[in-house]
């Protein structure tokens, strides 16, 4: 249990911290690192997958979900407050990955990817015809209530937004550490070495599988809610196959190993698309590719890899034992 | 009195190759049974149908008076058979000790569970009896795929056994281990199963292992038991010697 109650303070102290380094940033670098948050929960999904062995190229998706869901309560019943809009988003994440996760389940590698890929170009193609919901124009969503309370000015207003975000991120980010760490977390990863023996031993891979799914679709709607709120503005863009792979190569940045990392990641690749548009506007997309090939060159398992080599590197090597076995 | 296993008429082809043709076996509890026989005479797809992992054409597999023929692997597990393989089949980017408290959480339906901590006094008391019992306490902490081949026929094993079968099936225990380690390892392994009542079929191809720790021997050849007794005399009949042991006893 030491473990759950270290994460738990970990996830406290991370919660503080952040609102005083919010409190004390400037607001564009707040807004970035709201955006960068709301996108690298969508990427912390892809990584709950990859521990099991699955890349989803299509968590735009559950995205997209969340962010329609959260627009629609918005709209259509005026629900203005962020966290009930952003629990909406959840739960039509939710509800959409347990009805595709059984379709999905029995599928691997470059077939499992390309098919969540089909569905979110399915999604992006439903969206652009459906005029009721904007169309390919989308919907502006005006600026939410949070608990009641709504900011007058529009700095209070990122602000505030960026302090809830930064507490559904953490919430989130903690239980995933949890989930990682459990009994189940290390089976996902078990199914992601072989498959034969978990089912040798008892266990359904097909239900880990699908367990991870429903937690990656229901962090992509939340994700997707929370990016909704921060840009006052969806369309179907949000299910385009970039978006999905903006995720992928956020959880490739990242690795599996670390909950922290993606978050570090995101506001990374954030930072890094800002000073692009702005000093070389028409080479991001070359930055990125580039970036990319480093990581996988370099750094195969992601930034969150670095310190796993440094525990590693700390750790005395166990002599070979010279009378068992060879 | 009921066979813990009982395999009546047996068939599997696989296109024009006839793997099992009409086997039918019964293995009493706490048996030690090893299965003999060349290359493709049957051995390992007679395991295959037993665990689940192959249906048969036609035929049954009874265990302890159930029928479980057909069942999914872990439904099999689940009525109390086990089985370690000719290529171990662990989790290979995991530890030793890592790969223990897995298939000890999933025995005890934990594998559900997303708050209990994987590792737990409890459950790490257990797996240090596992790693006194197959000796392998100086690996705990070694990631799988650093281990040396016998470690990991070991660990196979162990992995096994950690389900408390009925019955234990361990596809050629020995093969791939340096001839000087294979009692040795035979003898971990028979020494962590005997204070349970476990029934175990092995497969090997060392007639010197058949015959120091089977009480019962089948000899396999094209799909067909040819022969089934005591070790002496499976190992000195004729067509045995002819099909399957080249002489050797």
């Amino acid at each position: 249990m030491s473990g759950i109650f270290g994460t738990l303070a970990a996830a406290v102290i991370a919660c503080a911290a952040l609102a005083l380094a919010g409190y004390a940033a400037p607001n564009w670098l707040v807004l970035i690192a709201t955006l960068a948050f709301s996108k690298g929960l969508v990427a912390l999904g892809i990584v709950a997958l990859m521990r099991g062995g699955l890349v989803s190229f299509g968590q735009g998706t559950f995205y997209c979900a969340g962010a329609y869901a959260a627009g629609m309560a918005m709209r259509s019943f005026e629900i203005n407050d962020a966290a009930l809009l952003v629990a909406l988003g959840a739960v039509a994440g939710l509800i959409l990955g347990v009805i595709i996760a059984p379709l999905l389940a029995g599928y691997r590698g470059i077939f499992f990817a390309t098919l969540t890929l089909a569905l979110s170009m399915i999604v992006y193609g439903i969206l652009n015809k459906t005029y009721s919901l904007g169309g390919s124009d989308g919907l502006n969503l005006h600026a939410p209530s949070f608990f009641g309370y709504r900011p007058a000015a529009s700095e209070n207003a990122s602000y505030a937004l960026f302090l809830f975000t930064s507490l559904t991120t953490v919430i989130a980010a903690a239980m995933c550490r949890i989930h990682f760490d459990s009994v189940r977390g290390l089976l996902s990863h078990a199914a992601r070495d072989n498959e034969i023996r978990v089912e040798y031993l008892g266990a359904s891979v097909r239900w880990i599988n699908g367990v991870n799914f429903a937690i990656a679709a229901a962090l992509g709607g939340i994700g997707g809610a929370l990016s909704a709120l921060s840009l006052g503005h969806i369309d179907p863009d949000f299910a385009f196959w970039t978006t999905s792979g903006e995720f992928v190569f956020l959880a490739i940045l990242s690795g599996y190993v670390s909950v922290t990392a993606v978050f570090v990641a995101a506001v990374l690749v954030e930072l890094g698309r800002s000073y692009s548009s702005q000093y070389f506007p028409n080479t991001w997309q070359g930055a990125l590719g580039v970036f990319l090939l480093l990581i996988i060159l370099f750094l195969p398992g992601g930034l969150g890899s670095l310190a796993l080599r440094l525990r590693v590197s700390r750790a005395k090597p166990e002599p070979a034992p010279a009378e068992t076995l060879k | 009195m009921t066979a813990l296993l009982e395999t009546i008429g047996l068939q599997k082809a696989f296109g024009a190759v006839i793997a099992a043709s009409d086997i039918s076996v019964a293995v009493e509890q706490g048996e030690k049974l090893g299965l003999i026989g060349n290359n493709g005479a049957g051995k390992t797809t007679f395991i295959n149908i037993v665990t689940g992992h192959l249906k048969p054409d036609a035929g049954c597999v009874m265990l302890d008076g159930k029928d479980i023929t057909g069942r999914a692997p872990r439904q099999v597990r689940r009525d109390g058979v086990s089985r370690s393989f000719q290529i171990p089949q662990l989790f290979t980017s995991l530890t030793l000790d890592q790969n223990l408290l897995l298939a000890l959480a999933i025995l005890r339906e934990e594998g559900m569970s997303s708050w209990q901590p994987s590792r737990s006094d409890a459950r790490m008391a257990e797996v240090d009896d596992l790693l006194d019992r197959f000796r392998l306490r100086p690996y705990r902490e070694q990631t799988v795929a650093v281990l040396p081949g016998g470690v990991r026929k070991l660990v196979d094993v162990a992995m096994a056994v950690t389900q408390r079968p009925k019955l234990l099936l361990l596809d050629e225990p020995t093969s791939g281990v340096a001839v000087e380690e294979k009692f040795p390892l035979m003898d971990v392994i028979m020494r962590a199963i005997e204070r349970t009542d476990t029934t175990v079929l092995f497969v090997e191809h060392d007639m010197d292992i058949v015959g120091r720790y089977a009480d019962r021997v089948l000899a396999f050849y094209a799909g067909r038991i040819i022969a089934d007794g005591e070790p002496g005399t499976v190992l000195s009949n004729e067509e045995v010697q002819r099909y399957v042991t080249g002489g050797a006893t």
